[in-house]
């Protein structure tokens, strides 16, 4: 029995009760350790001998080099860009996750489509407009949205990669260096983000402690959700996490 | 004046083709990226040019997705809703003829047809010409739809050119006042 549903009118042809899997997507703004934390649950549930396809943005056969290309040089507008995402979000929907949901897979995703509506909404389009384009997406099975205050940001990304243009927001304007940029730009992406988050019904862990809490927290909480029992004692917080996933 | 034509901006053009090429398109991606096209060209072209008080001349516009997107299986309130950016025109023309007319037209004047022009993509037929031609009368039904959803000035497209343009330009000529010229 499948649970899953599209927000809108979603893909033609697409048979729902066809659907087995999982769909887990980890969201968060960038330098939030996204990546890491989608790393390590993606070995944690192999290792416990799921099948798992772990996906993200920019990845599609179809428009993946075109964004690359399109990042060297400001060359796309706003509608423009936001609609070559989610050709790029369309491809990989019906040609990976779909097909791995069919097959029974657990699907990871790194961000989905809200990190795209926040990009869009931040530079001025219109949300009603953005929420329409990407209601073509599956309800996921879970949203976990990573959230960190950008203070503690900062220093993740000025020490390890440094800024970066885009994650800086250095085309809108907002500074007059990365790091000015990107603490306002990574301000306004977080209060869309908290705006989203009850609209969509995010899990919203912590973040703004160190990486092995918050996967501990992530995993837990991952486990409630594929309905597996460990053979330790149940941690603390379980029950808080199965009935905030009820009310989602 | 500018002139503006579907299909025209580099980037996007560039995964539209290479979506063509590799027959890669579903009716999502389909509309997607031709959906990205337009907006490349509404926004590079159209408002810049409407902005300076010119005249834009679209060869095809957002009907043309929603005739084609929706016999793709699109929903129909999506499509729409993704279009929603696009301006409204002053005037929009269909130039309408009747199936046989419009197939002969088109497979009389020109070579091999392409994939998802002949509709390949939708299983109707394998043959590449009976696939064009039921494709095409579903969507003249969806033209014919639209004629009435936004308005559209039909025109006899079977009369002589030169009535058709008299027709034209009669209409557009009532919107002409007050615009700038160059000389």
């Amino acid at each position: 029995m499948s649970d899953f549903r599209f927000y809108g009118s979603g893909i033609p042809g697409v048979s729902l009760s066809d659907l087995q899997g999982k769909l887990i997507v980890v969201e968060g703004t960038d330098g939030v350790g996204r990546s890491t934390q989608v790393e390590k649950l993606r070995f944690w549930l192999e290792q416990r001998g799921h099948a798992v396809l772990d996906t993200g943005l920019t990845r599609s056969a179809l428009a993946g080099k075109g964004l690359k290309r399109a990042k060297q040089g400001n060359t796309l507008n706003l509608i423009t860009h936001t609609l070559v995402y989610a050709t790029d979000f369309a491809d990989r929907l019906e040609n990976q996750i779909i097909p791995a949901l069919r097959a029974g897979f657990i699907v990871l995703t790194d961000r989905y489509i809200y990190s795209q509506i926040a990009r869009a909404v931040v530079r001025g389009a219109d949300e009603v407009w953005t929420r329409d384009v990407f209601s073509i997406a599956l309800v996921p099975t879970s949203i976990f949205y990573l959230k960190a205050d950008v203070e503690h940001l900062v220093p993740r990304v000025a020490f390890n990669r440094g800024f970066d243009y885009w994650e800086s927001g250095m085309d809108m304007g907002l500074g007059r260096d990365m790091y000015e940029s990107f603490c306002r730009y990574q301000t306004r992406l977080l209060e869309i983000f908290d705006r989203m988050a009850p609209f969509y019904g995010f899990n919203v862990i912590d973040a703004n402690g160190d990486a092995e809490a918050v996967f501990e927290n992530l995993r837990r909480r991952t486990r409630a959700l594929i309905g597996e029992t460990d053979s330790a004692p149940p941690a603390a917080g379980t029950g808080r996490v199965r009935k905030a996933r009820k009310a989602s | 004046m500018r002139f503006s034509e579907w299909n025209s901006s580099a980037l996007v053009k560039q995964i539209t083709s290479r979506g063509k090429k590799k027959q890669i398109l579903t009716p999502t991606t389909f509309c997607l990226t031709h959906a990205a096209d337009f907006a490349d060209r509404v926004e590079h072209d159209v408002i810049p040019a409407l902005r300076s008080g010119g005249i834009v001349l679209s060869d095809r516009y957002i009907y043309t997705a929603f005739a084609r997107d929706v016999v793709r299986g699109v929903d129909p309130q999506w499509v729409r809703r993704v279009y929603r950016f696009a301006v409204k025109p002053t005037l929009a023309f269909y130039f309408r003829v009747p199936l046989d007319v419009a197939l002969g037209r088109i497979l009389g004047g020109r070579n091999a047809l392409k994939y998802y022009e002949a509709g390949m993509d939708l299983d109707l037929s394998n043959d590449v010409e009976e696939s064009f031609k039921i494709f095409q009368s579903k969507i003249l039904k969806q033209y014919d739809a639209l004629v009435k959803e936004f308005g559209l000035i039909v025109i006899d497209a079977t009369m002589p050119i030169e009535e058709q343009q008299a027709q034209m330009r009669a209409l557009v000529k009532d919107k002409l006042a007050g615009l700038k010229r160059i000389n």
